[in-house]
């Protein structure tokens, strides 16, 4: 009983949330609720027995993301954003595409299937602590993706600072 | 039930589910009343010891060699106006003092003070320190932008990319520690130092611990970096605005901070609550003396270490603060965490 209470509480918060983020005037107020936002989800990860993800989440998204976003905001004229107006002209087709996506999705639902269980029960991640076993996992089962992603990234890091590096006078 | 008995509930009931949140709740109000007080004397030991080291008395009035000034600080805060600019965003500007506040006191809850003393047991211990240090950042944003005024906007924006820049450094230095204890929780890592002789990671890990000391005073906006706070440019930055109860409980939070900051110190490289097996063989009536005076004792040397370098130092310039985190810390910490691994991996 308890862990039901405590998804539904999650999951129900986590969707009101995501509202109350997309109809907010005040892109700051925005990315504040989105800060409580991710602290609902690094729960739900904690509900699934993953500390480690928890942490990661709050320190990667909370921490590091988010501020970002309230830097770039914080630079915009705030007045401005308040007077505009919300939606834009095209918000029918907004909605007609969420609507068929979730109807797709309440369509798709019932036809899951839980996939084999792994060899990482509740128990063994337990016993290993999860940090450790997520570790493994990455580092001796899938290090060629892992190492893959993080050349991927690497490469976002470098076009960034290439597009936000400004021409000198001499480099012409 | 009477009074006194529901005052031992948690001693003579710990197993049910009442006595184990009644053995939470004491274990929160006694650690956050001892560090509350700490915070109250470390305001006047820090004014103390610079009155000191710069050949002055320091605060003498009130009471024995002015013992009571805190107090009277506190009373004085208290009861000050409570004031909010009008062009401010006032529930950011309410909320910003007390989310540092927060952020800064649930550190608490994963440092052990001694052997089984500890509120939160947690397997990622460390990181909920690294994540509490980052929701810390956002007080100082929300009170900057919230104030609706330029020096603590400017003083807000300062101090946020200095807290963000100086984390990764922080984060990195620990690292080194988690590879030697091979474990994230705090405890296991004070245990796992007592596996050596030496009883300290401050030996093999000095460079970690010199690069954590170095971020510790960056993230706590201590000098030589409290360029959020410099007062010939920016008045007193992010918190230019707060008056009274508002504007110490910035203060507060700075100083549980600093306690923090010191408390990861000491459990990651000075031992935590034990002293180097070494010293014990030696001396061994030193094991008879319990662990919480061990770690207040070394939380007290590294409290002293940050009045120190305040009294000694002059502020930084902001792009060197900046160039030493990323260009400095930031390789160094990475290069101490591949000979770590390199020194582990031959052994």
């Amino acid at each position: 009983m308890l862990p039901i209470l405590f998804f539904l509480y999650h999951a129900v918060v986590i969707i009101a949330l995501s509202i109350v983020i997309i109809t907010r005037r005040n892109p700051v107020h925005s990315v504040l609720w989105m800060l409580v936002l991710f602290f609902h989800i690094a729960g739900l990860y904690l509900f699934l027995n993953a500390e480690f993800l928890a942490a990661v989440q709050v320190i990667l998204y909370a921490g590091a993301i988010l501020v970002l976003f309230l830097f770039v905001i914080m630079m915009l004229n705030i007045k401005h954003e308040l007077n505009a107006d919300l939606s834009i002209g095209e918000w029918p087709i907004g909605v007609a595409i969420g609507l068929s996506v979730m109807t797709l999705t309440v369509l798709g639902i019932g036809k899951f299937v839980p996939g084999p269980m792994g060899q990482a029960s509740i128990e063994a991640v337990k016993a290993e602590t999860h940090t450790k076993a997520i570790g493994r996992v990455l580092y001796m089962d899938y290090l060629f993706p892992f190492e893959l992603a993080s050349i991927i990234l690497l490469i976002a890091i470098v076009g960034a600072i290439v597009l936000a590096k400004k021409e000198k006078a001499s480099d012409r | 039930m009477n009074i006194i008995e529901s005052m031992l509930y948690p001693i003579l009931y710990p197993d049910t589910i009442i006595g184990m949140v009644a053995v939470i709740l004491v274990k929160i109000a006694l650690v956050l009343g001892v560090t509350m007080l700490h915070v109250a004397y470390a305001t006047y030991f820090e004014r103390k010891v610079i009155g000191h080291m710069q050949v002055r008395m320091g605060p003498m009035r009130v009471g024995f060699h002015g013992l009571l000034q805190p107090i009277a600080d506190g009373i004085k805060l208290f009861f000050k106006e409570d004031l909010i600019p009008a062009a401010a965003d006032r529930t950011v500007f309410q909320l910003a003092p007390i989310v540092m506040l927060f952020a800064a006191m649930s550190s608490l809850a994963v440092i052990p003070f001694f052997d089984g003393f500890i509120i939160a047991d947690l397997n990622v211990g460390l990181l909920y320190l690294l994540a509490m240090s980052s929701l810390g950042a956002y007080g100082l944003v929300m009170a900057g932008w919230s104030s609706n005024s330029k020096y603590s906007f400017l003083g807000g924006l300062r101090s946020s990319s200095q807290v963000i820049s100086y984390e990764i450094a922080v984060g990195l230095s620990l690292v080194g520690v988690m590879m030697m204890s091979g474990s994230l929780n705090p405890k296991e890592i004070v245990l796992a130092q007592q596996q050596h002789w030496y009883g300290m990671y401050l030996f093999p890990q000095f460079l970690g611990y010199f690069i954590f000391m170095v971020g510790a005073f960056a993230e706590t906006n201590r000098t030589p970096f409290d360029l959020p706070e410099a007062e010939t440019e920016l008045v007193a930055g992010y918190f230019v605005e707060y008056s009274g109860m508002r504007f110490s409980l910035f203060f507060v939070a700075e100083y549980v901070g600093m306690i923090v900051m010191s408390a990861i110190a000491v459990t990651c490289f000075w031992g935590g609550w034990s002293i180097p097996p070494v010293f014990v063989k030696l001396l061994p009536p030193l094991a008879a003396v319990p662990g919480v005076i061990w770690f207040v004792l070394k939380i007290y040397i590294h409290v002293f270490l940050f009045y120190w370098v305040r009294a000694t130092l002059p502020r930084y310039r902001y792009d060197h603060l900046m160039a030493l985190g990323w260009k400095v810390l930031i390789p160094l910490a990475l290069l101490n965490i591949v000979a770590t691994a390199i020194i582990k991996f031959m052994n």
